[in-house]
């Protein structure tokens, strides 16, 4: 059965050079609500939910860093004045600014790939028949709902210079220890992320998985395929948007890093090593009283991972 | 139309959050009496007093109610009182104000100035004694009551001291050289892990449990004085340089330490207050000893890690607010509070305004001859932001050894004269 609505569309007339024929005009009603305004109503909660939440923070955050901004007692007369490009200026001529980026670059190249390739070999080993199946599933899944603070004490306990990971070690353990060290400790808070949040993207991966038809495996199976070949050729390509999903919200939450260098590395230690731009705009806006130069971190780091999460559906969605 | 709608809230946001700002006046005033809210710190020794405290108050004002909470839980109670000033919803009074958050409060117009009332400064004076210039604000107005410090000396383990072939009774740690031998004894005898374990971590407010007792010993200077950054001077290089030596050799490690390493006899020494006198009590056999000078020479000041009470800006009943805080620190209730937390009241004549008590409570008396000598935090322009910018040098130069000393915490020097100036 065809669809009747290009059947009622005006055609276009044939030839070259030819005027077009006016569009019929909409009613105003149509163009704000659609043929179906009710519909306006139901998504209407959402709506403005989405604009409480998130437009007016943002569209706050971009006010606020265009203007010398700090926070006051109502009904304090205060000057805000506009400073154009003061506040970015002031940020992107700090080495402590360009540092936070830097090491949250660090951070996303280790901590995206290992999420990303972690999460899909797990997925695809608990899709099949194992012994023990559901316990895995739920094992990987508990230290995502396992509050952070709770995770990093045991991580301290791991990666302290007495730690059990430098006794296993023995004399091939680093020194200085892992948290402490300048090279080591953004690795190892990427690693702690990424183990921490696999069990979040497994469940992604898990039902697009079962979305994959089951007899594109048995026909490649039929030609003699081995397990590898099976994996590259008919899970990868199949799961590809879900791919995009897990690159983006693991980059997203990666930019957003806070609680692990504040907690795990005290505060973005070793000296500035795991600073991450959130830890610095809390620093800059809420102990500091800078919320002007907060707000300008934020908004470069909002430009910043828009441009990282088109590029990666340019690079999944290219073929 | 999909187009317009997303251009429009912006817009709409950004036009509603510009109207946001501004406003008129509270109208409160100073006379103005009636019920008012109180917040004090959830430390349960200062909340058993604050409950006490209140109670008398509301027992003797029946129409001037005391409702009193604990301060609400954030990461820090700074933020949550800026968070309150903002909101417009901060108490009347908060008993545990710190002086190096009071120019930002002040910035906010969050804070009362006490010089307001026409018996203020005097009150303030009558307390606090010679040490009350140290809480002005550079507009010269007072917006603190100085409550209690906690002047630091350092606590040592008597025990780990024997065990190091040390003299637990008279311990070498009045200069920086003896407590640089007694610290390698205590760690190559391995008594403990490590002489003496301060946070290693980045926050704005650790140098004051590490470095600046140490500055204020032996300078008896302030981190900024008259606009200038002191730490960047000769005398303050050299507590510098003791500290970055004691890294260096791991005698003070550079990992934090999950828990109390003194009460865990993982450090032989802490820099602590009166109020580990009773942490401790029997559960370490500890001595304490005035914080080392280069020569040993007698401490010049100690830092005091006071914590000040702060009238605020949204209390509409501020005369009774006032009264209140005069009663919470008058001389019964400050002498309840020293009975209850140990914690020295900032008044001039604390040995002889309670000789009972440090008559029965000998180990609480050095403290006290410390606590007239305290040295604040400094009350200038963005103040966390300037210890923020001394830790952040602090951290790479002493606690991770990079670079040069003297040139790194000259370039700190030189960020904080600027902030301290306001430019």
């Amino acid at each position: 059965m065809s669809s009747t609505t290009s059947d009622v569309r005006p055609r276009r007339p044939a030839g070259r050079g030819t005027t077009k024929s006016p569009a019929p005009r909409r009613s105003w009603r149509v163009r704000l609500g659609g043929h179906q305004p009710i519909g306006m109503l139901f998504v209407s909660p959402y709506l403005l939910y989405l604009a409480a939440i998130f437009v007016y923070p943002l569209g706050f955050a971009v006010w606020m860093s265009f203007h010398d901004y700090f926070f006051a007692a109502p009904g304090v007369q205060v000057d805000r004045p506009f400073v154009g490009l003061d506040n970015y200026t002031t940020v992107l001529t700090d080495p402590d600014v360009w540092r936070s980026f830097l090491n949250i670059a660090v951070f996303l190249v280790i901590n995206v790939p290992l999420t990303t390739v972690g999460s899909l070999v797990l997925a695809n080993a608990l899709n099949k028949k194992l012994p023990f199946r559901s316990f895995f599933r739920t094992a990987y899944y508990i230290p995502y709902i396992t509050a952070s603070v709770a995770v990093v004490g045991v991580w301290l306990f791991l990666f302290n210079s007495d730690g059990l990971v430098n006794q296993a070690l023995g004399p091939l353990a680093p020194s200085p220890s892992w948290l402490v060290n300048s090279h080591l400790a953004m690795p190892v808070v990427a690693v702690f992320v990424a183990w921490k949040q696999l069990g979040f993207f497994v469940v992604l991966y898990l039902s697009a998985l079962q979305n994959v038809p089951q007899e594109l495996y048995e026909s490649a199976a039929l030609d003699g395929a081995g397990r590898l070949r099976i994996f590259r050729s008919i899970t990868v390509p199949a799961v590809r948007p879900a791919t995009l999903l897990v690159l983006i919200l693991a980059t997203i939450t990666g930019a957003n890093l806070f609680t692990e260098p504040y907690l795990l590395t005290s505060g973005g230690g070793p000296d500035g090593a795991t600073t991450s731009p959130v830890l610095l705009m809390y620093q800059r806006g809420l102990q500091q009283g800078h919320p002007d130069e907060a707000a300008a971190i934020g908004v470069i780091l909002v430009v910043l991972i828009t441009a990282v999460s088109l590029g990666y559906r340019r690079l999944v969605e290219r073929d | 139309m999909k187009k317009a709608i997303l251009v429009m809230l912006p817009v709409a946001a950004l036009t509603l959050s510009a109207c946001g700002s501004g406003g008129s006046d509270s109208g409160a005033s100073n006379d103005a009496h009636g019920p008012i809210t109180v917040w004090y710190s959830n430390n349960a020794q200062e909340v058993a007093w604050g409950k006490k405290m209140v109670a008398a108050w509301n027992a003797a004002h029946p129409k001037e109610k005391v409702t009193a909470q604990e301060i609400p839980a954030g990461k820090s109670s700074e933020e949550v009182i800026g968070a309150a000033i903002t909101a417009g919803n901060a108490p009347c009074l908060i008993l545990n104000t710190a002086p190096a958050a009071v120019p930002g409060f002040q910035k906010q117009g969050g804070l009362v100035p006490l010089d307001d009332f026409p018996d203020g400064k005097k009150y303030l004076q009558d307390r606090v004694g010679s040490r009350l210039s140290q809480y002005a604000s550079p507009d010269g107005k007072y917006y603190q009551m100085p409550w209690k410090s906690n002047p630091v000396m350092i606590f040592y383990n008597k025990e780990l001291f024997k065990k190091a072939g040390l003299d637990p009774e008279h311990p070498k740690l009045s200069n920086y050289q003896d407590f640089l031998a007694t610290s390698r004894k205590l760690v190559a005898a391995k008594a403990a892990k490590a002489a003496i374990w301060p946070a290693p971590s980045s926050e704005f407010y650790q140098s004051w449990f590490d470095y600046y007792p140490m500055f204020t010993a032996q300078t008896g200077k302030q981190l900024v004085e008259d606009g200038k950054a002191q730490f960047a001077s000769p005398d303050g290089i050299k507590a510098a340089q003791l500290w970055k030596t004691m890294y260096a050799e791991h005698l003070a490690p550079n990992e934090t330490y999950n828990g109390d390493a003194f009460a865990d006899g993982k450090a032989a020494m802490a820099t602590v207050g009166p109020w580990a006198v009773s942490v401790y009590g029997d559960k370490v056999k500890w001595g304490a000893v005035p914080v080392p000078t280069s020569d040993g020479a007698p401490g010049k000041g100690t830092f005091s890690d006071e914590k000040s009470i702060g009238m605020y800006s949204s209390c509409k009943n501020r005369g009774t607010a006032w009264d209140v805080m005069k009663f919470a620190t008058s001389k019964e209730q400050d002498g309840k509070l020293l009975e209850a937390t140990s914690q020295m009241p900032m008044r001039t004549d604390l040995t002889s305004a309670y000789p009972q008590y440090f008559a029965s409570h000998q180990d609480y008396k050095v403290f006290a001859q410390q606590a007239e000598h305290t040295i604040e935090a400094p009350n200038v322009p963005n103040s966390v932001e300037v210890w923020q910018t001394f830790r952040d040098a602090y951290t790479k130069a002493v606690i991770f050894g990079k670079g040069d000393l003297t040139a790194t915490l000259k370039d700190a020097a030189a960020k904080v004269d600027k902030l301290a100036q306001d430019q």
